[in-house]
């Protein structure tokens, strides 16, 4: 008797018992179980729920090798040791030392996002007495890919057990949720601990303790690793560029801060898995290719964020505004260059997309990206407070997803009846 | 008569006029920040429902039934101008705290509420053990999720502080603690009251509603 029936026969042994889902999740995870329903009527497709995560998955782990290495890269870059790689194959990136140190700080922040977040699911599949979902699965794999790197870990599991829980166990599991789970953890971490979500020393690995070591005496200098938004939140304040007696302003500064090939390759600070515009296009074809990701979410999310671009260059151009404006900065970035600033291209792809919180129907799929990416924009130009708006537009749009679909489907209907009277008058 | 102890222990419990008639929700999110707060909002609410549901029964014979909404009101405003006025003497800084929330207690449904529902139809004992038993209800509510709210947002409960100092790094705070700055904003009292719904329906199943 192999391992596989032997781990049958325990299951049928057990079969009354509480915990038994919990086993069942283990068990599928390794072997497809043998029952099989018999009689009626069934479609065969080797696309469950679990390969479609499974793809997800896949089209991340890029994005977080990634992120790996960029950790460890900005680490040592803000610390001096390193010189700037100079685009995506410079010889300071792909590193033995950014890795250990994308390892060291990212894969405790993977770990605690499964651990927690499965133990959740394990504790309510119990409770309820179903099997345990695979929802979880994607979300795990999100959760450490849109925090920054230097996150504390209690906070981490804090936010998976308040974003897994009131996110989606309320609404009854996998599959019931209104709200992307991944984003309703960042919105908690963001609104509980703003400190360690935005600013500028939690983008880099060591820049936090840096400032603790200098509030201790220590003669060092502090490690500054803004985001490109976070300068333009604070475009008209002072800023006095390290090293040199040189003040400008945050705005300025902005301007020439990174290269359009920075931010398209991604080594620049950010959260830990969005910054590489590249790779994000990657997994994107790679999601439309499979089909598991929906092209129509995908194109309009980014043609709303350009029509809302165009809209503010257009402010600019008519001189409506002026350059004393704290919205100058952000308002002229030309249109198109808002797709490689902050994250709006990871949203697109990976949390818009979600098939569970996005519309269900083709036309309300064009209305609600066209909304995220539009609403996102303006979040991102005219709320100083949140200097990155994806993930709000996102879970804005979350919550209007049923409503623009009620509205397709009765417009449809309507369509259809007057079709039908004219048919028989 | 153990009817009239179910005038008060009810609206606690099974009939509670936050968690399961879901009235007075605004104030309760509003206010809850600190428990200070809501313990004094729970008392002026106390005082008014208990009064004006004295007042209204024992003028339910008189006020026609065509302008009763506005005879109610008039008997709240007077009430609650009361407390108002009360606060603003004897303890300005909370006053301040509560701001136009004491003045809203006017529009607070569960006392309009009552005044429909019972003390036009209920002598004035019973309506004043009625109106007793509704503003606990509210009241317990209010100081549950101001517990937790000023123990989680702020670290303090009646502004002492009890999880150790977080400027200092003492206490709880060394260890890497911090507050929870998501407690002070509304939306999480909505959630915390959510969370008292969805325990107290779990605990008695009867309360599920279709």
């Amino acid at each position: 008797m192999g391992l596989k029936q032997n781990l049958h026969n325990f299951k049928v042994k057990n079969r009354d018992k509480k915990w038994l889902p919990g086993f069942n999740a283990l068990f599928t995870f390794l072997y497809t179980p043998n029952e099989t329903t018999h009689g009626g009527t069934h479609i065969k497709a080797a696309d469950d729920l679990k390969r479609t995560m499974n793809t997800v998955i896949i089209a991340l782990v890029p994005c977080l090798i990634f992120g790996m290495f960029n950790a460890g890269y900005q680490h040592y870059l803000a610390q001096g040791l390193i010189d700037s790689a100079d685009g995506f194959l410079g010889a300071s990136f792909w590193t033995w030392d950014n890795l250990v140190i994308g390892l060291w700080k990212v894969l405790p922040l993977v770990i605690v996002s499964y651990g927690v977040g499965l133990a959740v699911e394990f504790v309510f599949a119990i409770i309820k007495g179903h099997e345990v979902e695979e929802g979880y699965l994607v979300t795990g794999m999100l959760v450490p890919l849109i925090v920054p790197v230097d996150i504390p870990l209690w906070m981490l599991a804090v936010a998976v057990i308040f974003g897994v829980v009131i996110g989606k166990e309320v609404f009854g599991g996998t599959g019931m949720n209104i709200l992307n789970p991944a984003l309703t953890i960042r919105a908690f971490l963001f609104f509980a601990y703003p400190t360690w979500m935005s600013g500028d020393k939690v983008w880099v690995h060591g820049a936090v303790e840096r400032d603790a070591a200098i509030a201790a005496g220590e003669n060092l200098d502090a490690i500054s690793g803004e985001t490109l938004l976070g300068y333009y939140a604070k475009s008209g304040q002072e800023l006095t560029i390290a090293g040199t007696d040189t003040v400008t302003t945050y705005g300025e500064r902005a301007a020439d801060l990174y290269s359009f090939w920075d931010m398209f390759w991604g080594i620049i600070p950010g959260s830990v898995g969005e910054t590489s515009k590249f790779l994000i296009i990657i997994g994107g074809l790679f999601l439309i290719f499979t089909k598991i990701g929906s092209w129509r979410i995908m194109l309009s999310t980014v043609i709303g964020a350009l029509v809302m671009g165009l809209i503010f260059n257009g402010v600019v151009d008519a001189g409506w505004i002026g350059e004393s404006s704290k919205f100058y900065g952000l308002m002229s970035v030309p249109f198109w260059q808002h797709l490689i600033i902050g994250s709006i291209l990871f949203g697109a792809v990976y949390m818009a997309t979600d098939p569970v919180t996005a519309s269900q129907t083709n036309k309300g799929k064009w209305i609600y990206g066209f909304l995220i990416g539009f609403i996102s924009i303006m979040i991102r130009v005219f709320n100083p407070a949140y200097p990155e708006g994806v993930f709000l537009a996102i879970l804005l749009m979350n919550v209007f997803a049923p409503t623009i679909d009620h509205y397709v489907v009765q417009g449809n209907v309507k369509k259809r009846m007057k079709r039908l009277k004219a048919k028989v008058a | 008569m153990a009817k009239d102890s179910r005038l008060i222990l009810d609206p606690l419990t099974d009939n509670n006029p936050i968690t399961i008639q879901v009235l007075g929700i605004c104030s309760a999110l509003a206010i809850t920040a600190e428990l200070e707060a809501s313990i004094v909002m729970s008392i002026s609410v106390l005082f008014v429902m208990g009064v004006g549901n004295v007042v209204i029964s024992l003028m339910r014979n008189i006020i026609p039934s065509k302008i009763r909404i506005i005879a109610q009101l008039i008997v709240v405003a007077t009430l609650v101008i009361i407390v108002d006025l009360v606060l603003k003497a004897f303890a300005y800084e909370l006053s301040k705290t509560l701001s136009v929330f004491v003045g809203l207690i006017i529009t607070n449904c569960i006392i309009m509420g009552r005044f429909e529902a019972f003390a036009l139809g209920n002598g004035p004992w019973r309506s004043f053990l009625d109106g007793i038993g509704n503003a606990l209800g509210y009241g317990i509510i209010l100081v549950i999720v101001g517990f937790f709210r000023e123990l989680l947002g702020s670290g303090t409960l009646l502004g002492i502080p009890v999880l150790g100092d977080p400027i200092e790094k003492t206490g709880l705070y060394a260890t890497g603690y911090e507050n929870n700055g998501f407690m002070l904003l509304s939306p999480m009292a909505l959630i915390v009251v959510g969370i008292i719904i969805w325990v107290q329906r779990t605990r008695n199943k009867a309360l599920i509603e279709d």
